[in-house]
């Protein structure tokens, strides 16, 4: 570990899609003007494959190394130095960062495939790509920095064009502001981010091992042992805070609240950002820093039962969405929150392994939303849909697949990925009962939902009005491709962690070097069966469930939407009034405090200031008034009785000769007079 | 030429203005042209000095030194160090692209032009200038100029702001006038030499004064003339509560006095408080600096940006957003940490070509609406595609945007400040979310949404617009990408100043 094998093409990885970003960004409306579309889908799609290549031949490369010394880095230039403060601009890939950015290049890859042809018609599509590739970009340098303050640019770079992507289609203000909200609410995770990075930089610093840099805070992690600042253990902090970044950029109670609005995008961008890359950032950093969050079991039991219970709480909300997406959207929140079960319960592999495969079936129902809007022209609400299994077969066939791994159904890449989750949550030393019974309700809620989406979109009578009917048409090649081969992923990714009573994973084996040994309870296989076989006794109720109202038509909804004078029904469909709450104490709030500013300023500053500065004219006029009345008057008053002496004076200048012989005489004698008198 | 560069660079603009006025007043291009050349000199100067600056040495360099009046032991003394090389290339660089800034000056062009180049010479001259007294010189020499640009080529309610401007510098100006006389009477033999009033530090008592209320609050003679130092910088800051002049002043004033005025003016009062209040009155910045600088700071920062917020005038809340982003400059300042004060020091630089382009843009759009009413616009994007997407580059790097210059800086004086100040670091990095608060609202309110029929045939912005924006562009990526381009220069003198004050803490 200590001699890395340094590369020079982990960079290309990062910044291939960069140039793309910038060529389509600067010039891409000269480009799709003069030329066509087709450039600009090659700038955008050529980079991404490019660095899809690569990805591979990195893994690769860690492949044909010994497990315990598959570590690549490429060191660009020192980045910021200060102090002891070192960061450079390095990449690295270790077997954790190499899923990673296999995921994000080859669903990413896809998903751009998939982009060309449902952005098609689109006059901004050099835009769209500009960004699509920004965002590629900027998640991969999220995965491979091999520093957190370097994270932290890609961190808030996937922000940036999640940002840009949900207000894509600006003219709408509904879309801007949700581009503005998912923006501000990353924001407040990105506050608890940086003062985690600021935390651990101090304390190491203190210790006399200030850096930023993964592997040597791994190295150097002991030496916060027993740290406290105000009174409360700095790893605990650290990783608190860490987790509050987590919980912004990955959708988590209390800061989901963006997610589903940020459905307002093209639905490649949910795909791609809002579900199987972005969103999962969280889930990597809280891995990628599983040494720090082990040594803070406090912080683990916060992590498992905020993760646990935004796996449920948005599952009851999916429950009743009618919009295609936003159930989807819900559906994510939920699977997040089974990713961060796993890591509260420090099973990051578990964890890791979850996010890849649904990094494949959520891109895949995704993209077949899309598939099924780009049909329905635009239409979104499953209420106008149904019956679409036959005009759009690909579509219904992949979404079948998904579904069935999204609802855990065994064999599908699911199924291992949530019985892995779920496993560990009951048997891991950090895990309970509890959470696994929370668990299993949330993926019985979730089998529910998810065919209920299905049966409602692709079954039935289509609901559509004529005119949508008679467009419904099967989506072009560069679409359902990439369906086909998600779906294949949906299945497939799956077989390369199966459970220890199957034979073991390959997958934790693979991720082993980074997370440490495998410590699972090996004694109890049949107990690990039996709680198998009743969680996905469970998922079947889901299903049957959902089968019974909205395929067969045997129990109407409205039997459980009235429970209790249909309270519940209400507390899911609006989403437990969060954003209400949210808008009323924390906008408002600010804008208040915003306006109370702004008054200060006007009224209380600015009125001493104009104040004393009439204050001083005052004075002043007050001067004037006496310059003028009483100084002047003086002046003039002297003045006058100068010109009236001068003017009595004047008679005695008479130009008679003689009076002035009398005057000059007079004097003369006056002066002997005196002289004599007083010199003497 | 290279012996006296600094020389050259304060006072070819002068030159230029003596030009400038034997120029027909009628022939406005000439007068144009002419100004602009005269600021190529100083640029070309600094891009020189950029490259041979020695950033080994935490001293002086480029140093000229001639008697001036030697009956009061007054020198010409210019030099630049660490602290204030920055602050002379965003000078040398901002008045060369505000001469093209202020191309559609068409009232009175020649007085516009030939003030312009006096404030050249006066803000160059402030931020070089090594002797006391040439430096109170070169500050009033600044005011001048700025009050009748303001006054004569502002908008409605430009005396009002002129005269408050003025006022409010003229008493920070007293105030500093009294401490540098102060300074100049204690030292032995009486002298205005920084350098020299830096060694004798020592000399400025600590000891309480038997006077109330210093005797209350323990100030020695050296708090007194630190604080009436501050209050004068702060108001250039400006600092809370000193602040109201700036949004006044920076709505009434054209577009190029505004990127000035927030661009080079308002880094002079942290300057000042870098060269003069800590290496000659460390005991009392050791002292005061935490209230003064870190607590006011940080309020600066949350306060400026929820005025920021509440501003319905464009420009207004351009303004705000400099009082917000001065704060983070006052709380790196505090920490004393080699963080805290890069990250101050490059927040300075950073902010005057953030708040440079940011007011730039504003000039734009209201070039083109006749009014900066945030709510009056909306749509802009789909109307000047490549304006919009200048500011939101612009908007993005005063949010502190990773990658973007703003991060470098705002990060550092957050990570200095943490070692200190937790809970200021803590309250000084909300104000991020508020920026990012303010900054996505106007971006919605005024370039997304549906297009306003009034403004679906503004212009594109235009060529000269773009060239006064793309260098600053450069710059704001350039030092997000590669900072130390810029922390390189400042770091020995910066870990010099620290050391001198480091061992007067508590």
């Amino acid at each position: 570990m200590d001699h890395p094998i340094q590369t020079d093409y982990l960079r290309w990885i990062v910044l291939l899609p960069l140039v793309g970003a910038a060529v389509n960004g600067l010039l891409g409306a000269v480009l799709q003007k003069r030329i066509g579309k087709w450039i600009i889908s090659l700038f955008a799609c050529a980079p991404v494959l490019i660095s899809f290549l690569l990805s591979l031949q990195a893994f690769l490369d860690l492949l044909a190394l010994k497990p315990d010394e598959r570590f690549l880095i490429d060191r660009l230039y020192p980045w910021l130095s200060v102090g002891s403060l070192r960061v450079d601009m390095a990449f690295w890939v270790d077997p954790l960062s190499a899923v990673m950015i296999l995921v994000v290049t080859g669903v990413g890859g896809l998903i751009h495939i998939y982009s060309t042809g449902y952005m098609r018609e689109d006059k901004s599509y050099w835009r769209y790509f500009a960004f699509l590739n920004l965002f590629t970009c900027a998640m991969l340098l999220l995965v491979t920095a091999d520093n957190l303050l370097l994270m932290f640019v890609g961190w808030e770079g996937v922000g940036l064009c999640s940002y840009a992507l949900i207000g894509f289609w600006y003219h709408d203000h509904v879309n801007a502001r949700a581009g503005n909200k998912a923006f501000i609410v990353n924001r407040v995770g990105d506050f608890g981010f940086v003062l985690g990075v600021f935390l651990v930089f101090w304390s190491l610093d203190r210790s006399g091992h200030g850096t930023l840099v993964f592997r040597e805070i791994e190295k150097f992690s002991a030496l916060l042992q027993g740290q406290e600042i105000w009174g409360v253990g700095v790893v605990t902090l650290v990783t608190l805070f860490l987790f509050v970044g987590a919980t912004g950029k990955s959708a988590q109670i209390p800061l989901h609240v963006w997610l589903p609005d940020a459905m307002q995008g093209p639905t490649p961008v949910s795909a791609l950002i809002h579900a199987a890359t972005m969103v999962t950032a969280g889930v990597y950093m809280v891995c990628r820093l599983h040494f720090l969050f082990s040594a803070a079991p406090a912080t683990l039991a916060v992590i498992a039962a905020i993760g646990v219970a935004t796996a449920l709480f948005s599952a009851t909300i999916a429950l009743t969405q009618t919009d295609i997406k936003r159930v989807l959207a819900y559906s994510t929140v939920s699977q997040l929150g089974y990713m961060f079960l796993a890591a509260g319960v420090a099973a990051y592999g578990a964890a890791v392994f979850h996010l890849m495969t649904h990094a494949f079936f959520k891109a895949c129902l995704f993209l077949g939303s899309g598939s099924v809007i780009h049909a329905m022209g635009g239409e979104q609400d499953m209420r106008k849909m149904g019956g679409l299994r036959r005009s759009l077969p690909y579509t219904f066939w992949t979404f079948a697949v998904a579904v069935l791994a999204i609802a855990g159904t065994p064999l599908t890449a699911g199924f291992f990925s949530k019985d892995e989750i779920l496993w560990q949550a009951f048997s891991s030393p950090h895990g309970s009962p509890l959470l696994w019974v929370l668990g299993v309700a949330g993926a019985g809620l979730t089998a529910f939902y998810m065919f209920r989406q299905f049966f409602l979109v692709f079954f039935g009578e289509c609901r559509a009005d004529h005119h949508v009917k008679a467009h419904l048409h099967e989506s072009p090649k560069a679409m359902t491709l990439p369906l086909v081969l998600l779906a294949i992923g949906s299945i497939a990714a799956g077989w390369i962690g199966l459970p220890e009573i199957f034979g073991g994973s390959r997958f934790a084996e693979w991720l082993e070097p980074v997370f440490g040994a495998h410590h699972e309870v090996h004694a109890s296989g049949s107990l690990e069966e039996i709680l198998m076989a009743l969680s996905v006794a469970v998922a079947a109720a889901g299903f049957y469930l959902a089968y019974l109202i909205y395929y067969r038509g045997r129990l109407a909804p409205e039997r459980f939407s009235s429970l209790a004078g249909g309270l519940f029904y209400r507390l899911s469909y609006n989403k437990y009034y969060i954003d209400e709450i949210y808008q009323f104490f924390f906008v408002n709030g600010t804008l208040l405090l915003a306006r109370i500013g702004a008054w200060i300023d006007q009224y209380i500053i600015d009125f001493i200031v104009d104040g004393s500065a009439k204050t001083t004219a005052f004075i002043s006029w007050i001067h004037g008034l006496f310059d003028n009345h009483v100084v002047d008057w003086l002046v003039n008053k002297i003045a006058d009785s100068t010109f009236d002496a001068g003017d009595k004076f004047r008679k005695v200048q008479t130009g008679n000769i003689n009076s002035y012989l009398y005057v000059i005489l007079g004097a003369v004698v006056l002066a002997i007079i005196v002289k004599l008198r007083y010199w003497s | 030429m290279t012996d006296n560069v600094l020389t050259y660079m304060t006072f070819f603009p002068l030159a230029g203005m003596i030009v400038v006025l034997m120029l027909p007043s009628d022939r406005h291009n000439l007068i144009r042209w002419v100004s602009a050349l005269f600021t190529v000199p100083p640029l070309a100067l600094g891009v020189w000095l950029y490259g041979h600056f020695n950033t080994a040495i935490p001293g002086l360099q480029f140093v000229e030194k001639i008697p001036w009046i030697p009956a009061y032991n007054i020198n010409y003394f210019v030099g630049i160090d660490g602290i204030s090389i920055s602050m002379v290339l965003l000078t040398a660089l901002l008045s060369f692209l505000c001469i093209f800034a202020s191309w559609g000056i068409d009232k009175g062009v020649k007085g516009y032009f030939a003030l312009f180049l006096l404030l050249d010479t006066g803000m160059m001259g402030v931020f070089v200038a090594l002797d006391f007294f040439l430096f109170y010189v070169f500050w009033e020499l600044m005011l001048l100029p700025m009050y009748f640009l303001i006054g004569v080529w502002g908008g409605p309610r430009r005396e009002y702001a002129a005269i408050k401007f003025f006022l409010y510098t003229l008493f920070g100006s007293v105030l500093m006038l009294l401490a540098i006389l102060a300074l100049y009477f204690t030292s032995e033999p009486h002298t205005f030499d920084m350098t020299v009033l830096i060694a004798q530090s020592g000399k400025y008592g600590t000891e309480p004064l038997a006077i109330w209320p210093f005797n209350q609050w323990g100030w020695g003679f050296q708090h007194v003339v630190w604080m009436a130092l501050f209050i004068g910088f702060a108001i250039k800051i400006p600092a809370f509560p000193f602040h109201t002049w700036l949004p006044d002043a920076h709505v009434e004033a054209p577009t190029a006095i505004s990127v000035i005025l927030a661009g080079v003016l308002l880094k002079m009062g942290t300057y000042g408080i870098l060269r003069v209040n800590f290496p000659m009155l460390p005991q009392a910045t050791a002292d005061l600096a935490y209230y003064f600088l870190g607590v006011l700071g940080t309020w600066n920062i949350i306060y400026g940006a929820l005025c920021a917020m509440a501003q319905k005038d464009l420009k207004k809340l351009v303004a705000y957003s400099s009082v917000s982003h001065m704060g983070y400059v006052m709380l790196g300042m505090a920490t004393f940490t080699p963080q805290g004060i890069s990250g101050a020091v490059l927040q300075m630089f950073n902010h005057g070509t953030i708040t440079a382009m940011l007011f730039l843009l504003v000039g734009v759009i209201y070039d083109r609406a006749h009014h900066r009413d945030i709510e009056g616009f909306g749509g802009l994007a789909a109307v000047m595609p490549v304006y919009t997407g200048v500011t939101a580059l612009a908007f993005f790097a005063s949010m502190g945007l990773p990658g973007l210059s703003g991060f470098i800086s705002e990060v550092l004086v957050l990570l200095g400040a943490w070692q200190k100040y937790p809970i200021l670091s803590i309250l000084g990095a909300s104000g991020v979310v508020l920026t990012a608060g303010y900054f996505l609202w106007t971006i919605q309110r005024v370039y997304l949404g549906p297009t306003n029929e009034k403004y679906k045939t503004l212009p594109e912005i235009n060529g000269r617009e773009l060239f006064t924006l793309i260098p600053l562009g450069i710059i704001v990526i350039a030092l997000g990408v590669y900072p130390n381009a810029m922390l390189d220069l400042l770091r020995a003198s910066l870990d010099q100043l620290n050391q001198i004050v480091i061992p007067h803490l508590p």
